[in-house]
């Protein structure tokens, strides 16, 4: 195993044999299962990954399949795009999602925040008609996109299944 | 469980006073100058020096912060004759610059040297793009930056945007309120000389002017430029032989960084930002609070960066920093302006630097602003205000500067007059 390749709307992706946490991460991506390292000493998860539990500080965990749903809690939305891959894709959306695990611990001020861009079922970036329609408190479902062998990257959809807020709250100025 | 929070991290007091700025000097803020990093950064050395009264013999300590866009600390050395008992050149952008203050005191307490240099080179608009642009976002992805990179989510705004919207979310902040902050800013630019951009702007300008990532505006974003600035740290009982009345240091704060600053989103609350564990250090160790502050430097990267600052350095109530930016507070003539050079917003970006000069002039009391020189060749202020006049803050005895890397991570300084 040389690590991970990709390339996501033209832009290379490389995670180095040596980084095993990243390469266990958007390795299970790949096979279409969403996991998070769990601390094997207090039981805590963490995203993004690291070398530690941040809570505790231990070197030992497992990798565990994670329900892969949760609430808006911020966004941006650029208009102005500044990579060569996102120009003439705008406007975009960048989602922090706190899912429905673990919200609220270990204090009341944590919780699994995972970012990914709003795009449509399919995984492709959302056009401006649903980037109007998400907003804090918008409940999205992850879609995983695949970007090359072995690798995928979580991005977030709105959750069809679910009861949507009457008027998420977005930036006034449309 | 005990939080990080709950740490003691305040110093022996004896430091508080030992330490000064004792010169301040720029390049002027261009964009296109033509001029290589190291030609502007021996020119701000040197301009501070001379300001100090003192020449190459007198600093022996050179400390410099850039991001790889900038010259090492040995070419400008040898360029202006300086023999060096200690330099080093950091890593980082926005706080260093109260960060590599502390750190100067810190090895002058070492007695690793006497006098230090602080320098940040850059050309922010005609090299390395300090918004972002140009090679750095063309570069490929690795590793930990497929969380954020792969996004779309690189620069600077683009990072910081999920605090600023959640703050409006938590709090009520609107864009008008938050707009206040440039249309203050640029009225001190109008007052300044040496600002790239002098023209003052209102509200609606603010937010009619494009959106570049909500809930930025163009015009809520601060300027790139051109340019090199300096300050120059040495003893206080060194200081009262120099040129000009000492900015004694009270207290300062290093980078002080929220719990997991990994990525710092996944504590909250996110619309809370590193000034709120960074006062517990500032305030205490400076013996002084947020009401004896006359002039402050809250760094202004956007708009947002300096309400959130304000408030959490406990200028404000929490979550009342939309109102204490747009209530008057912080104009020239007000109770406690901001940023009276016009800050990175008008004047130029600098990753700090100009903050804090302006600042120390601002204890001196001797603003480089428009007013006479008058016979003692001093300026003789007016304390008009008006647009092209007067910027000096009258009688002022206490300054902060409360400078930004991220939501995450923020640096502070206390200084008094000497």
């Amino acid at each position: 195993m040389t690590g991970l390749t990709g390339n996501h709307m033209g832009m290379a992706l490389t995670v180095d044999d040596l980084d095993i946490e990243n390469v266990a991460f958007f390795g299970y991506c790949a096979s279409g299962d969403f996991r998070l390292q769990r601390c094997k000493e207090n039981g805590l998860l963490r995203y993004p990954p690291t070398t530690r539990c941040p809570f505790s500080g231990s070197a030992n965990y497992d990798w565990v399949s994670v329900e892969p749903r949760g609430t808006v809690y911020s966004y941006n939305e650029v208009h102005h795009a500044i990579q060569p891959a996102f120009k003439g894709k705008t406007p975009y959306m960048l989602l922090l999602v706190e899912l429905d695990t673990q919200k609220g611990k270990p204090s009341e001020h944590d919780g699994l925040r995972v970012a990914g861009n709003l795009v449509t079922p399919d995984g492709e970036l959302a056009p401006p008609e649903i980037v109007k329609k998400v907003g804090i408190g918008s409940r999205m479902r992850m879609v995983l996109k695949q970007v090359g062998e072995g690798i995928a990257l979580p991005m977030w959809t709105l959750d069809e299944t679910a009861q949507q807020p009457a008027k998420p709250w977005r930036y006034p100025q449309e | 469980m005990a939080t990080q929070s709950d740490i003691d991290a305040s110093s022996p007091k004896h430091l508080a006073g030992k330490y000064s700025i004792v010169g301040v000097g720029e390049t002027t803020y261009t964009r296109g100058g033509g001029r290589t990093t190291r030609a502007m950064a021996t020119t701000a050395i040197a301009n501070a020096m001379a300001d100090a009264g003192l020449t190459h013999d007198d600093v022996d300590g050179m400390l410099s912060y850039s991001n790889g866009d900038s010259t090492p600390a040995p070419f400008i050395a040898g360029d202006l004759g300086i023999r060096l008992n200690f330099y080093m050149d950091v890593y980082g952008g926005g706080s260093s610059t109260e960060a590599l203050i502390g750190i100067a005191m810190g090895v002058i307490e070492a007695g690793m040297c006497k006098t230090v240099a602080i320098f940040r080179s850059m050309n922010g608009y005609s090299q390395v793009r300090i918004g972002g642009t140009g090679a750095r976002a063309a570069a490929p992805v690795r590793g930990d930056e497929i969380h954020s990179r792969g996004y779309g989510w690189q620069s600077a705004g683009q990072m910081f945007a999920p605090s600023f919207m959640r703050h409006m979310y938590d709090y009520g902040t609107t864009p008008e309120q938050v707009a206040m902050v440039k249309v203050v800013h640029s009225e001190h630019a109008s007052n300044n000389p040496k600002a790239y951009y002098k023209k003052r702007y209102t509200v609606d300008e603010v937010l009619s002017s494009r959106i570049i990532c909500k809930p930025l505006h163009l015009l809520d974003c601060c300027v790139e430029t051109d340019n090199a600035t300096c300050i120059i740290v040495t003893r206080t009982e060194r200081a009262r032989d120099l040129k000009h009345r000492p900015a004694v240091i009270r207290s300062v704060v290093g980078r002080c960084c929220k719990p997991r600053i990994d990525m710092h989103y996944q504590h909250g609350p996110i619309s809370t930002v590193a000034g709120h564990y960074a006062k517990n250090i500032l305030w205490p160790n400076a013996g002084l609070g947020p009401e004896d502050v006359d002039v402050t430097g809250a760094y202004d990267a956007f708009t947002f960066t300096t309400m959130l600052q304000l408030e959490d350095y406990g200028f404000c109530k929490k979550g009342e920093g939309g109102h204490y930016v747009s209530s008057g507070i912080t104009r020239l003539g007000g109770k406690r302006p901001n940023n009276t050079s016009g800050g990175h917003l008008c004047e130029g970006y600098t990753h700090g630097m100009n903050m804090v000069i302006e600042n120390v002039r601002q204890l001196r009391g001797e603003i480089d602003d428009s007013c006479p020189i008058g016979p003692d060749g001093k300026r003789q202020h007016t304390y008009d205000y008006r647009e092209g006049g007067c910027r000096q803050v009258k009688d002022v005895e206490v300054t902060a500067n409360l400078g930004w890397a991220n939501p995450g991570t923020g640096s502070a300084m206390v200084m008094v007059k000497g």
